[in-house]
C-alpha cells in the first residue's frame, strides 16, 4: 500500500537552521531515501517552498484567492514523501527513521487512495 | 542534528516574538533582553531533559516574564529569589492557555514594534542595522563586529549608544492604528533592505564575512511577510532580496573581483531562491498595488528569467524603470534606466537621458562608469577615457575601481571588434 508521509515542522525553526545544519539534515535524509529507492519503495519526494510563497483558492462562489497557506498553524506542511509500505507499522518505521535524521515537528501518515504518478517532468 | 543545534535554532526563531512580548511587558529593552536571556538559560537546562515545549516562544515568554519580575523584586526588596523550579513548576498547564492568547492577538504588533524601534529616525543607518541584528536577530556583538569589520569594543559601544538613544525616546506601546502600522511597516522594510545591502554590496574577501547579513535580511523579510501575508510591497521586498541573493555564487571570480551580470555563469544561480522570488512577484502583481520594491523585484525577475544575457527583455526593464522614476524619482533610478535604454534605443538616447543628471551625480562613481561605457559605444574614446578616469578617482573601494577597469577593458575589446566588423 502507498502511504503519504506529510512533513510538518515549525517553519520559523527550519528557516533559522544554518546552511550547514540544513545540508547535514538533507544529507542524512538522502541516505534513507536512497535505500528506499533501491528497494523500489520510494515514490515522489517534495520539499515545498516557504508558506509565504503559498496562495490558497477557496472554492466559494466565486472562488476566493487568498495569500498564504490554507491554515495558520504552529507547524506547517513543508514537504511530503510517497512510500510503499506493507502496513502502518512499516510506514511508522520509515517515519521514525526520517524523524531521527530530521528532529522536531511531525509526520502525518496518510494512506494514499488514488495515485497517478504523472509523466516525467522536464 | 544534535539537541544543542536544534535548541539553538528554536531559540533563534522564537527570539523576535519572545523579546517583542517581553518588551511590551517590561517597556524597557534591556529588561526584555535580560529576561529573554534568563529564559534561554533555563531552556538549555530544561529542554534536553524534558523535551522541547510544544510552543517554544510561549514557554520563553512565560519563563522570561517570571525571571524579569523576580529581577524587579530582587532590586526592590533585596530578598532572595524563590527557587527557580518552583516558579516554573506549573508551566505546562499555563503554557497551552498562554499559547492560545498569543496566537491571535498581540504578537504581530510585538514583532513589528521591536523591529520598528530599531529604525528610530534619530539613529543613523549603521546603528539601526547593528541594533536590529543584536536585538531582533540575536547575533552576538562579536558576529556583528566581524560583519562590519570593526572591533568588538567599537561595536559594543555603537549598540550601547543606540540603545540609550532609544531609551530616551518615546517608544509607542499602544496598539497601532492602520495608518501607523503601515508607516512602521515601510520603515522596517527599508531597514531590512539596508541590512541586505550591507551583505550584498560587499566584495572581495569581505564578501564571505558579510554574506550572513544578506541571509539574515531574508529571514527577517520572510518573517515580516508571514506577519503581513497580503502586503504586496513586503512580497516585493522579499522577492527582491531572494532574486538578488540567488546570484551570489556567480557574482565574484576566484580573486574576489565582481563579475558583470552579463558575464556571470547563470548555472550557478540558485534556482529554489529564484523560484521563491518569482512566486512572490506573481502573488504581488495580483494585488494591482504597485510599489518600489515590486518594481525592482520585477526587474530582477526579468534578469532571472533570461537563460542567456541576450534573452533579457530590456524593453520591459526600460518600462519598469520608467515606472520606478514616477513612484520614486531619483537620479540613480534614471541612471539605471539609461542602461536599459542603451540596449533598446542605443547609446545616444541613453546619453541624452543622463546628461541632465551630471550636477546631481558629480560625485557618483557609477554615473561616470555608465557614461564612459556609453561614450565608448559611440566611439568617442577620448571622452570615454576621461569619464572612466573620473569614475576610478571616485571609487570607494578597490573592487569598484577594478569593476570600472574591467568595463574599460571589455569596451576596448568590443570597440576593436566593432571596428573590425565595420571595416569589413
Amino acid at each position: 500500500m502507498l502511504y503519504a508521509l506529510l512533513c510538518y515542522h515549525d517553519e520559523d525553526v527550519v528557516c533559522a537552521w544554518s546552511k550547514d545544519q540544513d545540508a547535514a539534515v538533507m544529507a542524512k535524509l538522502a541516505v534513507i531515501q536512497e535505500r528506499l529507492a533501491k528497494q523500489g519503495r520510494l515514490g515522489p519526494v517534495a520539499r515545498l517552498l516557504p508558506t509565504t510563497a503559498a496562495t490558497t483558492l477557496r472554492k466559494e462562489d466565486p472562488p476566493l484567492v487568498l495569500d498564504g497557506p490554507y491554515a495558520e498553524t504552529k507547524e506547517q506542511l513543508l514537504g511530503f514523501y510517497i512510500v510503499d509500505c506493507a502496513n502502518l507499522d512499516e510506514a511508522l518505521e520509515v517515519a521514525r527513521e526520517l524523524g531521527e535524521a530530521n528532529p522536531g515537528g511531525s509526520y502525518e501518515i496518510r494512506p494514499v487512495g488514488t495515485f497517478r504518478p504523472g509523466g516525467t517532468l522536464a | 542534528m544534535s539537541d544543542a543545534a536544534w535548541i539553538d535554532a528554536a531559540l533563534t526563531s522564537a527570539r523576535p516574538q519572545a523579546v517583542g512580548a517581553l518588551l511590551r511587558y517590561f517597556r524597557d529593552l534591556d529588561a526584555a533582553e535580560e529576561a529573554f536571556q534568563n529564559a534561554c538559560l533555563r531552556a538549555l537546562k530544561s529542554w534536553p531533559q524534558n523535551g522541547p515545549p510544544r510552543d517554544p516562544a510561549a514557554w520563553l515568554i512565560m519563563v522570561g516574564r517570571n525571571a524579569g519580575i523576580d529581577a524587579v523584586r530582587r532590586v526592590r526588596r533585596e530578598q532572595p529569589l524563590p527557587e527557580a523550579d518552583d516558579a516554573i513548576s506549573d508551566l505546562d498547564d499555563a503554557e497551552s492557555a498562554l499559547a492560545e492568547r498569543l496566537d491571535g492577538s498581540h504578537y504581530r504588533d510585538d514583532i513589528l514594534r521591536l523591529l520598528f524601534i530599531c529604525c528610530h529616525k534619530e539613529l543613523p543607518a549603521t546603528q539601526q542595522i547593528a541594533l536590529a541584528l543584536r536585538v531582533v536577530s540575536g547575533l552576538t556583538v562579536k558576529q556583528i563586529a566581524r560583519a562590519f569589520l570593526v572591533s568588538e569594543a567599537a561595536m559594543e559601544q555603537r549598540i550601547t549608544r543606540a540603545k540609550s538613544r532609544i531609551a530616551q525616546a518615546d517608544v509607542p506601546f499602544e496598539t497601532p492604528g492602520a495608518v501607523e502600522r503601515s508607516e512602521r511597516l515601510t520603515a522596517v522594510a527599508a531597514m531590512i533592505y539596508l541590512i541586505f545591502n550591507e551583505g550584498y554590496s560587499a566584495s572581495g574577501e569581505t564578501a564571505e564575512l558579510r554574506q550572513p547579513l544578506s541571509e539574515e535580511a531574508i529571514r527577517l523579510a520572510r518573517l515580516l511577510l508571514r506577519l503581513f501575508p497580503s502586503e504586496p510591497e513586503i512580497m516585493g521586498l522579499t522577492a527582491l532580496l531572494l532574486l538578488q541573493h540567488a546570484r551570489s555564487a556567480a557574482r565574484f571570480d576566484a580573486e574576489g573581483l565582481p563579475i558583470l551580470l552579463e558575464d556571470q555563469d547563470r548555472t550557478l544561480w540558485n534556482q529554489p531562491l529564484i523560484a521563491e522570488g518569482l512566486a512572490l512577484i506573481d502573488k504581488a502583481m495580483r494585488h494591482r498595488r504597485s510599489g518600489p520594491y515590486q518594481i525592482q523585484a520585477a526587474v530582477a525577475a526579468l534578469h532571472a528569467r533570461a537563460a542567456r544575457p541576450e534573452d533579457t527583455d530590456w524593453t520591459q526593464i526600460d518600462l519598469l524603470y520608467g515606472a520606478l522614476e514616477v513612484v520614486q524619482p531619483s537620479p540613480v533610478v534614471t541612471l539605471n534606466r539609461a542602461v536599459a535604454v542603451s540596449k533598446v534605443r542605443g547609446a545616444q538616447a541613453a546619453l541624452d537621458l543622463i546628461a541632465p543628471l551630471e550636477t546631481r551625480l558629480s560625485n557618483y562613481f557609477y554615473f561616470f562608469g555608465v557614461r564612459g561605457a556609453l561614450l565608448m559605444q559611440l566611439g568617442r574614446n577620448d571622452e570615454a577615457r576621461t569619464a572612466f578616469d573620473r569614475a576610478i578617482a571616485l571609487a570607494h573601494s578597490s573592487a569598484e575601481a577594478a569593476h570600472i577597469r574591467m568595463q574599460l577593458d571589455r569596451l576596448m575589446r568590443d570597440s576593436a571588434t566593432a571596428q573590425t566588423r565595420s571595416g569589413r
